[in-house]
């Protein structure tokens, strides 16, 4: 069997924050690959570097040394940070999708729900209303919102619908990436099992590849196939999800995996 | 003519230890040069008392322990592949075709039906194409089939069809074990990796999986199983291997 071909490839990429003292990295010597298809988590508590990390393959922070490549739609491998702005913002409208924890972040809220959703693909050119809307109210109906809402502002909405929105939003224009950081937090345990359920099916219909940030074993364990621990900066373990957390080898992921309650 | 004799799996060397950082680096040494091989179409029966490592040569075989040193070939369908030194993409693919783990215990996502549990595992055996990721009417016709296949299954278990499209999470051990049973049974495997599939069954659904053994059986898959149920272990085990 042939190997697959990575989506992106990341390499000994570092981050540190200007304001940090020399030798404080948030992200040191990251190595990763994706590859179409697979979900992808990074675990890790608050302050490991993860955000950090997924800001820099994101293109939003310039990593301090390292690169990104992405092997785009036509087979082209491209440098992330080599790209100009205007090239990164096409790249991050069209391809790649990215799920900000606080849904407020990556939405708008001034516009209607049928308005966001529809934001990406006017971008691209598609200026018929009939179609947008129609687009539209299919997108709400696949993450489970009430057609009968989309002339609402995301303000009206709450937490759980808000995040189903993003969803929406970035998924239209069907990505081949999706970053989510900490997608379910915040969220009502009901809530978070509806989402975790609307993304495992999305990704797997729409074989989209999409890296996961999030602190909660338990999103790792049930959505995504492979997994990075982080700590201080550093991934120090990452494989198989069940192998990590059922075989974890560092003793940072044994204590962990030891800490919650059904991982 | 080789294919015949060469076995579909071939454990060789095998050791694996656990190190419990949290208890000051304690040492756990569980399986040291263990070697099996199986047969297509054969079911070996592990046993031992607890403690011994059937279990954690099980996980090791569906990669979810690493092996520390030893070989673990296996004759997939795409070609001969060392278990333990298989990429995760690799153990994906394999997973996802190949072999077949069923454990004690079911972990699904919550709020997905029992019925779409099974039926996922035939999709996700044969995803489809990209191009038709989202074209409905087709994913719609393959889910049908899938769903066809995982009811036949379920009646067979004699799982109660109201109980079909309720998510697990609330089923009894025996319920919740019918399940987990045709999920692993409803695609056909190469390797079947089998950890007390009769735990909690009665003796007419254990009848059902002594079945299920057989049939797979028949269609050439190589079995590993720990039966605790001798009854069980004697019906479908063509030799028992000692481990520890």
């Amino acid at each position: 069997m042939a190997e697959a071909t990575p989506l992106m490839r990341v390499r000994g990429l570092a981050h540190r924050f200007p304001a940090a003292r020399e030798e404080r990295f948030a992200v040191q010597d990251a190595d990763l690959d994706l590859f179409p298809g697979e979900v992808v988590a990074i675990v890790g508590e608050s302050g490991s570097g993860k955000s950090t990390l997924l800001n820099c393959i994101a293109g939003r922070l310039t990593p301090t040394r390292g690169a990104v490549h992405y092997r785009d739609a036509n087979d082209r491998w491209l440098d992330v940070h080599a790209l100009t702005e205007r090239q990164q913002r096409v790249l991050a409208r069209t391809e790649w999708g990215f799920v900000e924890q606080n849904a407020s972040d990556g939405l708008r809220l001034d516009v209607s729900a049928g308005a966001n959703i529809g934001e990406r693909l006017m971008g691209q050119g598609e200026r018929h209303y009939g179609r947008l809307r129609a687009s539209a109210e299919r997108w709400m109906q696949r993450v489970e919102l009430d057609t009968g809402r989309i002339d609402d502002s995301p303000r009206a909405f709450s937490g759980g619908m808000r995040q189903r929105l993003q969803i929406a939003r970035n998924l239209v224009t069907r990505p081949r990436l999706v970053l989510l950081d900490e997608p379910t937090s915040g969220l009502d345990v009901s809530v978070q099992a509806r989402l975790l359920d609307l993304i495992r099916t999305l990704t797997t219909r729409m074989h989209l590849c999409a890296l996961i940030v999030t602190h909660d074993l338990g999103v790792a364990r049930l959505l995504a196939q492979r997994t990075l621990v982080m700590r201080h900066g550093r991934v120090v373990e990452q494989g198989l999800t069940d192998r990590v957390l059922d075989d974890p080898q560092h003793p940072y992921t044994q204590l962990l995996v030891s800490s919650v309650v059904m991982p | 003519m080789n294919d015949n004799v060469s076995p579909r799996l071939a454990v060789r060397g095998l050791a694996k230890h656990f190190t419990l950082h949290l208890r000051g680096g304690a040492r756990l040494q569980v399986l040291d040069d263990t070697s099996l091989d199986v047969h297509a179409g054969e079911c070996v029966a592990l046993v031992g008392a607890s403690g011994r490592g059937k279990s954690t040569l099980m996980k090791c075989l569906f990669g979810s322990y690493g092996a520390d040193a030893g070989t673990l070939h296996f004759a997939s369908s795409s070609g001969t592949v060392d278990i333990a030194a298989a990429s995760p993409q690799r153990m994906l693919d394999l997973r996802r075709r190949d072999i077949a783990y069923v454990s004690q215990f079911l972990r699904a996502v919550p709020r997905v039906p029992a019925l779409d549990v099974v039926a996922q595992r035939l999709i996700d055996a044969d995803p489809a194409p990209a191009s038709d990721d989202l074209d409905d009417a087709v994913h719609a016709a393959r889910l049908d089939a899938a769903r066809d296949a995982a009811r036949a299954l379920l009646g067979r278990l004699r799982l109660p069809p109201p109980l079909w499209e309720l998510p697990p999470a609330t089923f009894s051990g025996g319920e919740q074990q019918r399940v987990n049973i045709a999920r692993g049974f409803v695609q056909p495997a190469r390797l079947l990796l089998l950890d007390e599939p009769t735990a909690s069954l009665d003796a007419a659904n254990r009848r059902v999986v002594v079945e299920l053994i057989h049939e797979a059986k028949a269609q050439g898959a190589a079995v590993v199983g720990i039966f605790h149920d001798e009854e069980v272990r004697d019906a479908v085990a063509d030799r028992c291997v000692e481990l520890g």
